[in-house]
Parts: structure tokens; C-alpha cells; sequence
């Protein structure tokens, strides 16, 4: 059997996940590492990065970079924070205004580098300052959300028979990966998407609408961090300056190893839902089981993957062009 | 041609004018409004005042924008530069404290690790042929990793007078740290001005392809520049590690390559590469301090200032553009200039 080229990157991503769980059940076995409960509970703690990492797949298959996500982020968290706590508004209402303050971040950003062809990495850079520095202008400090509603969402699940239940944050993550899989392949936006990081030249010259398409494609990033902070709220009851630091790259990382190229054009969701658990997984593994209580070897390892992986792009696209 | 349009034709020459002005700008606006801004006055020897402090405060962010100006015009970028910083320091209180190093092994211990580093990065860029922005953004990340797993997320404290002199001592009445930033300066503008590696940085921010076929050492040339700038921003990182007498892993150096960058993109830079401003670089660079020290005087806490930074930085980029040039162009109703 042949396998298509273009499915290698996506199944060495697989392969690596398969061995990582396989390793950790081994040796973490005296632990009932196979439970059903602890995958669930990965999926758990890997809803933050995923929600972001959806936007940032759809940044990445236009051809472009966003480097705001987890200071996009950590500001819907804290707006969030400052409108229960502070505004006495509901979480109902609260929660949809940052989402559309990330999308509306987005959309400026997205704008800005439709109009001014300025390269995405320096925009959103400056971006993620920009939403860096707004967050602490409307709050200082990190704050903690103390809500009724929030006590009865955390505890909320989609039971899935057999006493197990998917928490709340992982049902958001699930959703927002499915809703992105129609975009991409069912509707001509995702199409636009996908024909734009293959050549933006050509996209023009086929009459898409490449303009609007670029914009749309980071205020959906905007959006996902947005939703993201919500979800980081669900997770920790509070409002979070510290909680975005290098998510950025863990962002990245998970689309990459995802075997989504950073070129654009090509790449899947369902390959960044690998990353993102392959990351979710190297991370509890490095703090929980190992017990390590210094976050700087996750983001030495984190890094050292996505350099990998990215080697294995290269490699494989020179072959291509051989 | 009136004088105001021969006024316009000399700045449109020489592009240094413009930081250079905007930083006469903001220092007098400083002397004229800022009570106690201009005055100058020697204590045991050494000179003291608001514009020494922004040559000493200022002189991380000056060694980070010399070293990134030469990145940039190789059309590049390197977003390590705070993490390097807080690896260097880290390394050198590590050497001293850990294992009893003198001063001066610590530093060429931490100066080695930032230029490793930094060969690490040009060896991602020209060897794998990965983008700068992704390559320097794992190091961002993992280099502050690695100084955090060093030293366990704690901040390593130590007492070397002679390590301290880099960041508190001072010589012939002026603090060292304006000597350290001012000799990275010298070297690189040498380079850049009397050197055949000036040249080659310029072809090679030009076009890397065109400079290939003529038979420039492409390779070479990026690694040296990449090293290069992670051996300021090591420096640059023992001065701020001597100046609070501790390798503080989680601060040291953080958020500093947005200064960084937005110094050298003040300077006149364009991230389309070949033209390096140095002096412009270093005018920006006193210029973000101004800034800094101007918000923090009005009790602003250091963490909203990045939304001013952020701002700065994006107008200044946008002005930068071809669009903002035929924009002005129809507006002044004159023909487009660029």
C-alpha cells in the first residue's frame, strides 16, 4: 500500500502520540494511566490550548502568523473577570462581550495587514502587546471570579454512559474542532482559506476575495482566543495575567506537529487536535507525574517538538520538489 | 527651492534625521517641563542626573537594538533577545554562586552561552532554512525554560563586587554600562562602515539569493550576525543581573525585544532588510528610555506601558509603508515619493 505524501506529516504526528501514551502507560502503570477517566481529564486540560489552537490552524493555512493569541487570551479572561466581579454583569452577558472584543482585536489586526502589507508576525506582535498592555490598564492584578453561575457551569458534563462524564470545557473544545472541520471543508470560505496559503498570487488572480478573506481569518483567531479565555475561566475561576505566557508558541507547536505547514495551504484540524493532546500530554506528564515544579523543561520540550517537526516538513518538501 | 522644501530634501537624504530629531525633540520637551531634568551634578567622583540615568537604564535596550539592527538588515529578526538576556545572567550568578567561579570566568561563561544561543538560531535560519520568527520564537520560550529549569524557577542572589561593577560601577565619572553599550556600538559600526561585512550585510538584506550567485558567504555572514546579536543581548543581560546584584529568571530581559525592535524600527530600519541605521538604532533606543521614564514619573506601572509601546510601534511601521507614503502623497497633492 502507497501512502499519499501528504498524509506522512499527519501520520507521524499520530505515531508519536500512539508511542508517547503507550511510554506513559508503562511507566506510569501503578497509576491506572489507561483509565477512560484519564484521557477524558486530558481533553480537559487541554481545552484551553485547543480552542486557540483552532484559530491559530486557520491563521496558519492562509499563509499567516499570529502571534497575539495568548495575550488575546489572558485579556478576555481578565475583561470576563472585571465585568462579573466588578460590573455585576451575568456570565451570560459578560462572557459573549469578550469573546467580540477578541474577534474585534482580530478583525484590526487581520486589517491592518490586509491594507498596509505589513508582515503578520510584526503586526500581531505588536498586538499581543497591545492586548498585553490593555489587560493591565483594566485590571492590575490577576482576579479570582466567584459566581453561582460559574460554580454551576464548572460542574456541568455530557454524561457518556458507564459513570464517566466529559467535563464542560472539554465539550467546548470538541465543539469549536467541529465546527471548524465544516468551515474548512464545506463552505467556500474554508476553501478561500486553504487557496490563499497556497498562493496568494494565484487566489487574486482566480478573483477570490483574498481581502476579506485575511480579515475574517484573523478575527476568527481573535474569536477562538476570545472563547478561549472564557474557557480558561470555566478552568480556574479567575481572570488571568500569567495564564497566556508562551502560549503562543504551545499554539504553534500543536499546529505544526498537527502537520499543518507553516508555508500554508496545507494541513488539517484533525492534525492539530493531535498536536494539541500531544502537547497536553508531554505537559501533564512533565508536572504532574514526574512531579518536576519548574514549567521551564515543558516549554524546553515543547520547543525542542516543534523544531523537530518542522525539520521533517523541510525535509519532506524538498523531497517533493526533487 | 524655498527653504522649507530644501529642509525636506535633506531629511529625505539622510533618513538618521529623523530619530535623531525626534530624540532632541523629546529630551528638550523633557528639559523645558520636567523640573530637574538638565541638571548635572558630580558626587564622589562620578557625574549624576536624569540624562546619565537614561544612558545607564537605557543601555540594555541600546546593546539589544545594535545587535538587532544588523539582524533586521539581514532581513531577519530575532525575538530571543529577552530570554538570552535572562539566560546569560543566570549563567553568570550560577557560575559564581554554585560553583565559585571569579568574576571574570562567570562572565565569559555567560557570554559563551548567549553566543551558543545565538549560533544556535543562525544555524536554524541559514542551515534549515526555517523562518527567523519561528526559530527565534522557540528560543524565546525554551531559553527562558532552560534558565528557569537551571535554577529551579528561584532567583539566584550573590556578592561580587567585581561582577557588580559591570552594571553599578563607574568610570572616568560615567557608569559602565554606557561604555559597554557605546563599545558594542564602535565594533558594530566599524564593521558595518570600514569592513567588507558591511557590504555583504547590505547585499545579503537585499537580495539573499542575488547575494548567493554572486558568490557571497551567505551562510557564514548570518551566523556571525545572529551570534553577534545574542552576545549583545548576553551583555546586555549581565549588566541588568549585576545592577539588582541577582539573576532574576522570570523578569530579566522580558518583554525587551518589543523595545528592541521598536528602537531599531524608530532608527529608520525597514524589516525589507539591506539598510541598516545605526545610529538611528541607538537614537530610538534613548528614545524608548525617555518614554519609559517619562510614564513611570507619572506613576504608570511598567505593565501598561506596552500598550503605549504597542502602539508607537505599529505607527510607526505603518508610516513606514508604501501605503502611508502614496496616502500622504494624495493628500499633500503632490507626485508619490518613496
Amino acid at each position: 500500500m502507497k501512502i499519499p505524501r501528504k498524509h506522512i506529516p499527519l501520520l507521524a504526528s499520530a505515531a508519536v502520540y500512539a508511542a508517547l501514551y503507550a511510554a506513559a502507560s508503562v511507566r506510569y502503570a501503578d497509576q491506572n494511566f489507561l483509565a477512560p477517566q484519564v484521557f477524558l481529564n486530558f481533553l480537559r486540560g487541554s481545552a484551553v490550548l485547543g480552542v486557540i489552537a483552532v484559530g491559530e490552524t486557520l491563521v496558519i493555512l492562509s499563509g499567516g502568523i499570529d502571534l497575539a493569541v495568548g495575550a488575546v487570551m489572558s485579556l478576555s479572561s481578565i475583561v470576563i473577570g472585571v465585568l462579573v466581579m466588578e460590573c455585576g454583569w451575568p456570565p451570560a452577558l459578560a462572557i459573549p462581550a469578550a469573546v467580540a472584543l477578541g474577534g474585534a482585536l482580530g478583525l484590526g489586526m487581520g486589517a491592518i495587514i490586509h491594507f498596509s502589507d505589513l508582515k503578520p508576525f510584526i503586526v500581531t506582535l505588536a498586538g499581543m502587546f497591545f492586548a498585553r498592555g490593555l489587560g493591565f490598564i483594566i485590571h492590575l492584578e490577576s482576579i479570582s471570579i466567584e459566581h453561582p453561575a460559574y460554580a454551576r457551569i464548572t460542574g456541568l458534563g455530557l454524561p457518556l454512559g458507564g459513570g464517566y462524564t466529559l467535563p464542560m470545557t472539554a465539550v467546548i473544545f470538541l465543539a469549536v474542532v467541529l465546527i471548524g472541520l465544516y468551515v474548512l471543508r464545506y463552505t467556500s470560505f474554508g476553501r478561500n482559506v486553504y487557496a490563499l496559503g497556497g498562493n496568494e498570487e494565484a487566489a487574486v488572480l482566480m478573483g477570490l476575495p483574498v481581502g476579506r478573506t485575511k480579515m475574517a481569518v484573523y478575527a476568527l483567531g481573535g474569536l477562538c482566543s476570545g472563547l478561549a479565555g472564557a474557557v480558561l475561566t470555566f478552568d480556574q475561576s479567575s481572570g488571568n495575567h500569567g495564564a497566556g505566557v508562551g502560549m503562543e508558541l504551545d499554539a504553534i507547536a500543536a499546529v505544526v506537529v498537527g502537520g499543518t505547514l507553516l508555508v500554508g495551504g496545507v494541513g488539517s484540524l484533525f492534525g492539530t487536535c493531535i498536536g494539541v493532546l500531544t502537547i497536553g500530554l508531554i505537559r501533564e506528564c512533565i508536572t504532574n507525574y514526574e512531579g518536576t515544579l519548574s514549567s521551564g523543561l515543558v516549554s524546553v520540550v515543547i520547543g525542542g517538538l516543534l523544531l523537530a517537526f518542522v525539520l521533517l516538513q523541510r525535509l519532506l518538501v524538498r523531497r517533493a520538489r526533487e | 527651492m524655498n527653504w522649507t522644501g530644501r529642509v525636506a530634501d535633506t531629511f529625505r537624504r539622510h533618513p538618521t534625521l529623523w530619530p535623531l530629531s525626534a530624540m532632541v525633540a523629546i529630551l528638550l520637551w523633557n528639559v523645558l517641563f520636567t523640573p530637574g531634568f538638565a541638571t548635572l551634578e558630580v558626587r564622589g567622583g562620578r557625574l549624576y542626573g536624569a540624562l546619565v540615568d537614561i544612558l545607564q537604564n537605557g543601555a540594555p535596550v541600546m546593546l539589544l537594538a545594535v545587535g538587532m539592527t544588523l539582524v533586521i538588515a539581514l532581513a531577519g529578526i530575532d525575538l530571543s533577545v529577552g530570554s538570552v538576556m535572562a539566560l546569560a545572567g543566570t549563567v553568570a550568578a550560577l557560575a559564581m554562586t554554585g560553583h565559585g567561579q571569579p568574576a571574570w570566568a562567570a562572565v565569559a561563561a555567560a557570554l559563551g552561552a548567549a553566543m551558543a544561543v545565538g549560533a544556535f538560531n543562525g544555524a536554524m535560519v541559514t542551515g534549515v532554512g526555517l523562518q527567523p520568527i519561528v526559530a527565534t520564537l522557540v528560543v524565546l520560550v525554551a531559553g527562558r525554560g532552560i534558565a528557569q529549569a537551571l535554577t529551579n524557577d528561584q532567583k539566584v542572589r550573590f556578592e561580587a563586587p567585581a561582577f557588580e561593577f559591570l552594571g553599578n560601577g563607574s568610570l572616568l565619572g560615567l557608569p559602565v554600562p554606557i561604555f559597554i553599550a557605546a563599545g558594542a556600538a564602535l565594533v558594530a559600526a566599524v564593521a558595518l562602515r570600514k569592513t567588507v561585512l558591511g557590504l555583504y550585510i547590505e547585499a545579503i538584506g537585499g537580495s539573499a539569493r542575488a547575494a548567493r550567485l554572486a558568490g557571497l558567504p551567505v551562510h557564514s555572514v548570518r551566523m556571525l550576525v545572529y551570534t553577534f546579536c545574542a552576545m549583545c543581548a548576553g551583555l546586555a543581560g549581565l549588566i541588568a543581573t549585576a545592577k539588582i546584584k541577582q539573576a532574576d529568571v522570570a523578569n530579566c530581559g522580558l518583554y525587551l525585544e518589543l523595545d528592541a525592535i521598536l528602537a531599531v524600527v524608530i532608527g529608520g530600519t525597514s524589516f525589507a532588510g539591506g539598510r541598516p541605521y545605526l545610529a538611528g538604532a541607538l537614537s530610538g533606543a534613548v528614545i524608548m528610555r525617555t518614554l519609559t521614564m517619562m510614564l513611570l514619573m507619572h506613576n504608570i506601572p511598567t505593565e501598561q506601558t506596552l500598550i503605549v509601546k504597542a502602539v508607537v510601534a505599529m505607527a510607526v511601521c505603518l508610516v513606514q509603508t508604501a501605503a502611508a507614503a502614496r496616502a500622504a502623497g494624495r493628500l499633500l497633492g503632490r507626485e508619490r515619493y518613496a
